[in-house]
């Protein structure tokens, strides 16, 4: 009903609308191209630009680098958390912003290759890639390009002083000894918290994951909504949880947050102040893929094949804290010194999650969020 | 009254419907099954249950706390009266991100009332209420402070000659009076605690959920266009109802009463009974607003080694972003400003035009222009930012990775304060002033430069001012398109909070400082040059 009053409102001055129309637009396009932004037009342009995520990074030596390679520019458009930027790619099917999209992980994978947002490309040097990595092999739609795990970091501290060792698995994390002590995303809305809750269903099965998270729940798991909140507000081991005086020793987070803690201390430590339980991790895999209409083509393949090459992949851990996929490249020393070797990783086939997520949340919700 | 019709045809009201009928529509067929479908699930219920209740108490609880603060605002002289009423403001324009961290700084574990006494709120829905009494304090103490301090004390003393009791003169000649203001504030109040996000997300955790939380939910994340469009589709409605009855209490309020000059009415207060009010307001202020604010400063500022500014340092370098930027996230305020700047003159172009449009004509037209104007503080922004992508996508619009596209949403917000900081003063202007330059023959720009802009100057400034704060801390828009080489400063606050490590963290805070500092110090010029009518926000 709204919606017909205001049609009607709007009816009346359509005719001084398109008026305005005409003269916003040519001042906004004219902005645009003065700014130097509004470089992707035509094949010949020599401006490749990638959507992605906010947590995309990479050091400006490596993008010019690719510049010096190909002659491309790349501009990056980064657009929210790793599901809002693909959502918005699927909205924008077949007229996007980009070239290519990279940001696509196994547990949205299914949703992107459905959405058929990709145009099939074979990446060169794709055979240097982990081939466990590889779960679009057959139709290339998308690339690997970097892993991760969601693991259960724990306060050295807490545990040092109370003499308690730490958890190293699911099992552990139920037991009366770390009561009170887990905090966990709300596996709705933030990744990590379906990574987790992904990994208690690969570890569980199906029918034993629910009898599982009633244990976690009765062993006083706290759920907060995002990854800010329970690692910098309610996890005792992080810079951010100190100064709030945190309580909570366990926190889903990342494998590779304890090289996070030592890289932004100052000074930095010798050792990191929290470690990571390796038996509690789930392996996220992100992908990137030529999108459908991309209007520098030729500029997308290019960026492609850069992304995993070994220059691009040993820039990556320390500006997006994940793992790369080809072999070749080298772990820094920070990672290697301070971050956790996950030897086991639990996972989920992509068309799995596709179709159970939904529901796996949904009862997930009512044993746990009341 | 073209351009402003066109600038929220094009940039609100199109992609909106857009993005509605996306999820309406099937096959090109309107599914209006669907709300009557969507309405009867249950946890949707509860969504509109809780949405409703939140926004009721939040309301009440803030007249309660915030009326008092009115009265002291408006009747008492104190030193730092000025730089009170500036620093209350603040928390209105600061983004929830940053207000979020405060507050569960303080309520939370190890927080204030968990020292004093044990008393832990956070992920209740206390921690909701009080958050949002933080942001809507400034909405009541300005809008019912400012008439209130323009009232003639006198006829309520002359009521009580005439023997009415104390609290019978107030009861029949100030509330009254002051009627319509309290319950524009209160609609106010209601409009932005029932369409609340980012303090619900924040502080709510997973429990509870409002209409506007939801509606993200669906969008951002499952991608179920067709229950996020009925939500906002229900949002729009309940919004729609909201603004219409405030335009009405608008209209009653500037039916004439008798006004004076503030300056006349405030006086120091007398007697134990004036002091202790006073001092209670002080507290309030104090514990409610000052606190959470100091929190932020504390923080940025206690590093490894004790107190210092090594955050502050740290935020000229690239480095020390760790390649969270690619550039120094200082730049990130420089950014800010500029499009700020522009957002506010865009702000002032479209509602300075409306609001002239809307002084000059009357009839359910132009008043539905009134109320469509404010719309956009009430439709929630991932519906805004999803619908700029699907309808602006096309040459010469391709405006979807512009630059101008966060000017542009950031103006949306700062038109209704533009128009409403405008109006009164307007319509305050004599008309006939106007016939008489055309008269003696003035162009019309010659009669609106000599006439009405002498007048309106100083109005137009404070609406500028407005505009530029409401620009600066604006979020949810701006996230989606913010260009990652220009971030701004509340999307720089919230990429570095989405990090861990101490530096990031400390960064973070320190640049939520900044923040804090350039809204109060814009608030504060703006309260010298405030004018005498125009206190509505």
């Amino acid at each position: 009903m709204t919606t017909t009053r205001r049609t009607r409102q709007f009816a009346a001055t359509a005719v001084a609308a398109a008026l305005g129309v005409t003269a916003l637009a040519g001042c906004g396009s004219s902005d645009d191209t003065s700014s130097g932004s509004g470089g992707t037009k035509g094949s010949g342009s020599k401006t490749v630009t990638l959507v992605s995520h906010d947590s995309f990074n990479a050091s400006k030596d490596v993008l010019k680098q690719f510049t010096e390679e190909t002659g491309y520019t790349v501009k990056v458009l980064k657009s929210g958390d790793a599901g809002v930027a693909l959502n918005q790619e699927i909205l924008t099917k077949g007229s996007p912003r980009g070239d290519v999209f990279f940001g696509v992980d196994n547990t949205l994978l299914s949703r992107a290759l459905d959405s058929g947002l990709f145009t099939p490309y074979e990446a060169k040097g794709i055979d240097r890639v982990a081939a466990d990595t590889r779960l679009d092999a057959d139709q290339h739609r998308v690339t690997p390009i970097d892993t991760g795990d969601i693991c259960v970091n724990y306060d050295k501290k807490y545990f040092a002083d109370k003499k308690l060792a730490p958890p190293r698995s699911f099992d552990d994390l139920a037991k009366p000894a770390y009561k009170d002590l887990l905090v966990t995303e709300n596996a709705g809305t933030s990744s990590p918290g379906l990574g987790f809750l992904l990994g208690t269903v690969a570890t569980y099965g199906e029918k034993g994951y629910q009898d599982y998270w009633k244990k976690l729940g009765r062993n006083g798991v706290k759920v907060v909504d995002g990854w800010e909140q329970a690692y910098n507000e309610e996890f005792s081991g992080s810079a951010g949880g100190k100064k709030a005086k945190a309580d909570r020793p366990l926190v889903v987070s990342y494998a590779s947050s304890p090289p996070v803690e030592v890289l932004y201390a100052k000074p930095q430590p010798a050792e990191a102040p929290t470690g990571v339980a390796t038996g509690t991790c789930f392996r996220q895999i992100e992908f990137a893929g030529l999108l459908k209409g991309a209007k520098n083509e030729a500029g997308g393949k290019a960026l492609l094949d850069f992304l995993i090459s070994k220059k691009f992949q040993e820039d990556m851990p320390l500006n997006m804290f994940v793992n790369p996929v080809v072999k070749d490249a080298a772990l820094p020393e920070l990672f290697t010194k301070f971050g956790a070797t996950v030897d086991s990783p639990t996972t989920v086939a992509p068309d799995q999650i596709a179709k159970n997520r939904e529901q796996w949340v949904q009862s997930w919700s009512s044993l746990v969020v009341k | 009254m073209a351009v402003p019709v066109a600038f929220f045809a094009l940039f609100f009201a199109y992609p909106v419907a857009a993005i509605v009928g996306r999820g309406l529509k099937a096959d090109g067929v309107w599914q209006f099954g669907r709300i009557g479908e969507v309405l009867t699930r249950p946890e949707i219920r509860d969504v509109l249950w809780f949405t409703t209740w939140q926004a009721l108490a939040s309301t009440a609880l803030t007249l309660l706390i915030a009326l008092p603060g009115a009265y002291v605002f408006a009747r008492f002289d104190f030193p730092g009266k000025q730089l009170l009423r500036a620093v209350v403001t603040v928390p209105f324009v600061l983004p929830t991100v940053v207000v979020g961290t405060a507050f569960l700084a303080l309520l939370g574990r190890g927080g204030f009332l968990d020292q004093l006494w044990g008393v832990r709120l956070d992920t209740t829905v206390w921690a909701i209420l009080l958050a949002h009494v933080f942001f809507n304090y400034a909405v009541v103490v300005r809008t019912v402070g400012g008439l209130w301090s323009q009232l003639d004390p006198r006829q309520e003393e002359a009521a009580r000659v005439l023997g009415a009791g104390r609290f019978a003169a107030w009861r029949r000649v100030t509330l009254p009076a002051l009627g319509p203001a309290v319950a524009a504030a209160a609609l106010m109040v209601f409009l932005f605690t029932f369409t609340s996000f980012g303090v619900v997300q924040i502080l709510g955790g997973p429990g509870y959920a409002t209409l506007e939380v939801e509606i993200y939910r669906q969008t951002a994340q499952l991608l179920a266009l067709p229950t996020a469009a009925v939500l906002t589709l229900v949002q729009f409605a309940a919004v729609g109802a909201i603004l219409a009855v405030h335009a009405w209490t608008v209209r009653r309020r500037e039916t004439a009463l008798k006004l004076v000059d503030p300056a006349q009415t405030a006086r120091r207060p007398r007697g134990a009974g004036q002091w202790a009010l006073l001092g209670g307001v002080l507290l309030t202020v104090l514990l409610l607003i000052l606190l959470p604010l100091g929190v932020l400063v504390e923080r940025s500022l206690d590093t490894t080694g004790g107190h210092g500014f090594d955050f502050y340092r740290a935020l000229s370098s690239v480095d020390a972003g760790g390649g969270t930027f690619l550039v120094a996230p200082l730049e990130a305020i420089w950014n800010s400003l500029q499009y700020a700047l522009v957002a506010t003159v865009i702000a002032l172009v479209i509602g300075g035009l409306a609001a002239a449009a809307l002084t000059r004509r009357a009839g359910r037209l132009v008043r539905g222009l009134d109320a469509l104007l404010m719309l956009p503080l009430g439709v929630s922004a991932v519906t805004v930012g999803f619908g700029f992508l699907i309808t602006l996508d096309k040459p010469p619009l391709d405006l979807r990775t512009s630059w101008i596209l966060v000017p542009l949403a950031q103006a949306l917000v700062g038109v209704p304060f533009v128009v409403r900081t405008m109006l009164p003063v307007l319509r305050a202007v004599d008309g006939r002033l106007r016939e008489a330059a055309a008269v003696l023959g003035a162009s019309p720009l010659r009669a609106w430069r000599e006439v009405d802009l002498p007048l309106v100057r100083r109005a137009l400034l404070v609406a500028a001012g407005f505009a530029f704060a409401v620009s600066l801390g604006e979020f949810g828009a701006t996230v989606f398109i913010a260009r990652p080489d220009r971030p701004t400063l509340p999307v720089a606050v919230a990429r570095l909070l989405g990090r861990a490590g101490e530096l990031n963290y400390g960064q973070a805070m320190a640049l939520s400082t900044i923040l804090m500092v350039v809204c109060a110090v814009s608030l504060l010029l703006l309260e010298r040059i405030r004018t005498d009518r125009s206190g509505e926000f």
